[in-house]
């Protein structure tokens, strides 16, 4: 009878000091455990699938070339996450280098925050759709803002990196970072709302 | 007394709870007596909810053999860099 422990739970600490010794096979298994939340990521902000599997292997191919670089200051799959968004903001340049559009500075129209849909929703509305309805509507959402906020919301809000994370990654300040993220919020919440508001309520029962 | 602009500049940190407590009870105020900042708050912190809990597909299988594939080889590489000549290679 083995005294361990049956492996269960997923050790990403273990599994970095492991791959960062040699073992080839732990660094497959953070690449399996990661590569989707990656993938998506990738395809969220590329809009693009040949470079969003572009962007998926170049980011574990330099994680594993700069293992060594990984101190540990920070989650291993907050620092994926730093290089693979790296690597998808390169591709978005490199595709439209040509074009005039900026990516990083958003046009300030000063409409961005007013509100205009106040409508009660349920509960829970999400389960109000099948998980594949939810994701499709979701992926709708987010494709539909500006890069510049996208990319912020993607990071604070569907990656859960900290504040002072996604300014240090995109090469923001905290009150840029903070102002994006209230912006793509609103955008999304308004979006969402024509969907999600409860059907039985007066939309205006609060004006 | 808050105007609703100046609630919702404060609403991210309002929902992420890390203001001084004079500052949040005041925002909460604000909140407990504008119908429009509840409705907006309520569904701005759903909106959040539903985008981490969103489903995260699994990486299609060719993309994620020709990942493996690409990986596998760098780790040959390497492996053949630090091994010895004739030195095994698994």
């Amino acid at each position: 009878m083995s005294t361990f422990a049956a492996p269960t739970a997923f050790d990403e600490t273990a599994l970095v000091a492991a791959a960062k010794a040699g073992d080839s096979g732990a660094f497959s298994e953070l690449i399996r455990h990661y590569d989707r939340r990656v993938f998506r990521m990738a395809k969220q902000i590329t809009q693009n699938d040949d470079d969003a599997e572009d962007v998926l292997q170049e980011t574990f191919l330099k994680a594993y070339t700069h293992l060594d670089d990984f101190q540990g200051n920070s989650k291993f799959y907050t620092w994926v996450v730093r290089i693979a968004v790296n690597e998808a903001l390169m591709k978005l340049r490199k595709r439209r280098s040509d074009r005039t559009v900026p990516l990083d500075d958003p046009i300030d129209t000063g409409e961005d925050e007013v509100v205009r849909e106040i409508a009660v929703w349920d509960q829970n509305p999400e389960d109000t759709y099948s998980r594949e309805e939810l994701g499709t509507i979701l992926d709708e959402a987010v494709q539909s803002l500006k890069p510049a906020y996208r990319t912020v919301f993607i990071l604070r809000d569907i990656e859960e990196l900290s504040i002072e994370e996604t300014a240090e990654t995109l090469n923001l300040s905290i009150s840029a970072v903070k102002s994006r993220l209230l912006r793509a919020r609103l955008q999304l919440r308004e979006k969402l709302t024509r969907l999600f508001k409860n059907k039985g309520d007066d939309a205006f029962a609060y004006l | 007394m808050l105007t609703c602009k100046q609630f919702l500049q404060e609403l991210d940190e309002y929902l992420e709870k890390s203001l001084d407590p004079a500052e949040y009870a005041e925002l909460h105020k604000h909140v407990s007596e504008c119908p429009n900042c509840f409705v907006v708050c309520d569904t701005t912190e759903k909106t959040v909810r539903v985008f981490k809990g969103m489903d995260c597909k699994p990486v299609p299988d060719d993309i994620r053999a020709r990942l493996m594939d690409a990986v596998e080889k760098k780790m040959r590489e390497k492996s053949g860099r630090e091994d010895p000549p004739g030195a095994p290679t698994s």
